[in-house]
């Protein structure tokens, strides 16, 4: 018998691959220097823009258990400790983790 | 076929301070420690990750099983939340595409969309000859992908001893490094206010539709992005 597990995951996979496929087929006929391209390009950071301000704003799962102004807080720090570490990813994303580990064990937020 | 140069360029340019190995990381551990409590087998959770690899799409995919979804409606959440893929891969494949390179290459490497991978991608295709980014871009998807599928079994196995606190720090781990990626990746106008615009009207549209307020957010802030761009 097949798992529902198994189906979800096939399900799941080729839902996710048909944007990928679709985004190649299209590919072939529009030119790196056309309008349409630069549309779609500003269409691409301005999509991954707003899915990210979703998760921070309205976030579901683990992150719904912090309040909003920690949360905002905590992503102001770190972009502050972007732009003094010279711009070092690294740096903000373990402060990020360690700060609200550390602030959710001992004051349980 | 791959040209090795350029395959371990992009392989090896997950190093550095710019690397997203830790962000990608701590979100499929988390995901591995996630479909374990769902009830996937280890097997099932690598196969997730090896066939999706695409963090929003095996969340909803976990929560949408956890409250007994059908198959039709995992299937819609799925490809709803991940359409953002669609205008992804459109801006980046016509930088890697020439002409004597194979198509496979093409509609296999397209797996390796995710924002990690494409925003460096997008930020290091100019050091390269057209011919060869798309052996770089295929070492920079496989590097990602490998980190991803890796932590996840790491996230599976060690499940037991993530409790609320760890989970809840991991969970932040990815909105971080993709905030300040984004604002590194702010160079041009049409990019600047993509993104400005985007993360604004994205919660915005909210109130109005939690399902689609990221593709109407998005759709409207790009478009006016590109016409302001555009026009000077």
């Amino acid at each position: 018998m097949i798992s529902t597990f198994f189906l979800a995951i096939v399900v799941t996979s080729l839902a996710t691959y048909l944007s990928r496929l679709l985004g190649v087929a299209t590919s072939q006929k529009i030119s790196e220097d056309s309008k349409i391209f630069r549309w779609f390009n500003c269409l691409a950071y301005s999509t991954l823009a707003a899915l990210i301000a979703r998760i921070v704003i309205f976030p579901s799962g683990m992150l719904a258990d912090v309040d909003f102004n920690l949360r905002l807080i905590i992503v102001l720090l770190c972009i502050a400790m972007f732009f003094i570490t010279k711009r070092n990813l690294v740096y903000p994303t373990i402060f990020s983790c360690v700060l609200l580990s550390t602030l959710s064990a001992f004051f349980k937020i | 076929m791959i040209n090795k140069k350029y395959f371990f360029e992009g392989f090896f340019s997950i190093k550095g301070i710019n690397s997203p190995a830790l962000a990608l990381a701590a979100s499929f551990i988390a995901i591995g420690a996630l479909l374990k409590n769902v009830g996937f087998s280890i097997q099932q959770s690598i196969l997730s990750t090896f066939f999706t690899y695409a963090l929003p799409g095996s969340l909803v995919m976990a929560e949408s099983l956890i409250v007994g979804a059908s198959l039709l409606n995992i299937f819609i959440a799925v490809w709803l939340v991940n359409l953002r893929l669609y205008p992804m891969t459109v801006s980046l494949m016509p930088l890697l595409m020439h002409k004597s390179q194979p198509k496979w290459k093409y509609y296999l490497s397209c797996h390796f969309v995710a924002v990690s991978s494409w925003l460096i991608v997008k930020d290091k295709y100019l050091n390269f000859d057209k011919r060869n980014r798309i052996d770089f871009w295929i070492g920079i998807g496989s590097a990602t992908w490998g980190i991803a599928i890796l932590s996840t079994v790491v996230g599976y196995l060690s499940s037991d001893y993530l409790n609320k606190d760890i989970m809840i720090g991991l969970a932040i781990v990815n909105p971080i490094y993709f905030i300040c990626m984004m604002i590194d990746a702010m160079k041009t106008i049409q990019i600047k206010i993509s993104i400005i615009l985007g993360s604004i009207l994205g919660p915005l549209f909210y109130s109005l539709s939690p399902e689609w307020c990221i593709l109407y957010g998005g759709f409207v802030a790009g478009t006016v992005a590109y016409f302001v761009g555009e026009k000077k």
